[in-house]
């Protein structure tokens, strides 16, 4: 596994080797959701690329780190979360600075709805390994129709949500869980499956004000140490 | 008490619907009394101008608490946590609370969203009558054996100890479709029916179950 520091603040000073080590895969949208989070709750971490591309997730090296082979884990002294869920609202409860959910008992709901119209309805229907299959049994025209069509199922749900809500984010003008799900979500439609952005204006829009963000970009696929051109 | 009905939970459920099935253990655990609420899905009840304007993302369950409208299991449960504080569905240590939400996730974005009815119906339709099982299984199988391994180092009596806990919530409705509904040989993951036994001798979850609802049609009633 490649070891590079990759986290904001520079520790080259510091004898105390960071806390938190995130296993993360360039491109996976889950451990990306994770790198955002951790970039704007302002903790630094250690990057420690598993390659998904070359079964590097049942070497085992990683699975003693995670036996259930996935990406995102986050080890933290001697504990180890994986799902990016998981892993979130863990470090919600142990690091709470810098929330990543609001106070108002109702937004807080709001935004794990949007959480999981992401993490349970979009995500794990255009995943790598899904697809492959889809592939195998349809052809790749389904492919490609099957991954477009459970992307916009999930987008329009999201606007009807979202559409009284949004502000300059998901859920109001401060960034919030939802938009830590969305933004790698709505990223990964446009790059991946040149989805029609202009049918989710909602979406469109703030996705425009995480493009605006130094905490997002940093966390973009193609910064990452393991990124290959 | 004056005020009182008009003050109880109402939440809109479909009997099969393993999502629906989580929400109904937590109320009971609870002792939360609620209406309960059929929406057909077989049907597309919950496409209906009615409902939409309920929940405009059309899917159940959904919970009413007064004039707050809920939906999402997920999000319903940490509600119903926060407001209701009685039979904790989170333990307070830490590492604890973090394996029930991965356990949870397990099932909510692993192996939940491949046996919803739309996709069942897609296999169904394209591959022949049994394929639709084949396709459920697969993905129960793997989501299964990440659940074996990751609750090995914690199980009890339950999922994560000898308390019921959220990741329990998960794994009841999960286990009993995949029982039921698809045929998984559960003799590959003796822990999962271990604690399913254990489910079973509790009414919260018996009362839960699909086949005690009042829209269960009759012949799957219990």
């Amino acid at each position: 596994m490649q070891q590079k520091s990759a986290s904001p603040v520079d520790n080259s000073t510091s004898t105390a080797p960071p806390k938190l080590i995130l296993y993360s895969f360039w491109q996976s949208s889950c451990s990306w959701r994770v790198r955002f989070a951790l970039n704007l709750k302002g903790l630094p971490y250690e990057y420690r690329a598993v390659n998904l591309s070359n079964g590097e997730q049942f070497s085992p090296e990683f699975e003693k780190i995670n036996p259930l082979h996935y990406v995102p884990a986050l080890a933290d002294a001697d504990l180890v979360v994986s799902d990016s869920l998981a892993i979130l609202l863990y470090l919600e409860e142990k690091y709470p600075h810098k929330a990543l959910m609001p106070v108002d008992r109702r937004l807080r709901v709001l935004n794990l709805q949007a959480a999981n119209i992401v993490s349970s309805s979009i995500q794990p229907l255009h995943m790598v390994s899904v697809l492959r299959n889809i592939e195998e049994k349809f052809g790749s025209e389904e492919r490609s129709s099957w991954a477009q069509s459970k992307i916009e199922t999930g987008f329009f749900a999201l606007e009807k949500l979202l559409n009284s809500l949004a502000g300059k984010y998901a859920t109001g003008d401060e960034i919030y869980l939802a938009d830590v799900f969305l933004a790698p979500q709505i990223a990964v439609a446009i790059k991946r499956f040149n989805i029609d952005m202009s049918k989710f204006p909602t979406l469109s829009r703030i996705f425009n004000s995480y493009k605006a963000l130094p905490e997002f970009l940093d966390s973009l696929p193609e910064r990452q140490p393991d990124a290959v051109n | 008490m004056a005020g009182e009905e008009s003050k109880k939970l109402k939440l809109y459920s479909y009997w099969r619907s393993s999502c629906s099935c989580r929400v109904r253990i937590g109320l009971n655990l609870k002792g939360l009394e609620y209406e309960y609420v059929p929406v057909n899905l077989l049907k597309g009840e919950q496409q209906t101008p009615e409902f939409l304007k309920l929940n405009p993302v059309g899917l159940v369950p959904v919970l009413v608490d007064g004039d707050v409208v809920l939906a999402d299991s997920f999000a319903i449960l940490m509600y119903l946590e926060e407001k209701f504080p009685q039979h904790p569905l989170l333990p307070k240590d830490l590492h604890r609370r973090g394996i029930n939400y991965q356990a949870a996730n397990i099932v909510c974005s692993s192996i939940q969203p491949y046996q919803n009815i739309p996709i069942l119906k897609f296999m169904k339709e394209k591959l022949g009558p049994d394929a639709d099982v084949a396709w459920a299984q697969d993905h129960i199988q793997r989501g299964f054996s990440a659940l074996e391994k990751l609750l090995k180092d914690y199980s009890g009596k339950y999922a994560t100890g000898d308390e019921v806990f959220l990741a329990d919530l998960f794994l009841a409705p999960q286990i009993d479709g995949a029982i039921r509904r698809f045929k998984v040989d559960m003799d590959e993951f003796p822990l999962l029916a271990r604690i399913f036994k254990a489910y079973l001798e509790l009414p919260a979850f018996r009362d839960a179950m699909p086949e005690r609802q009042p829209d269960a049609p009759a012949e799957h009633r219990d």
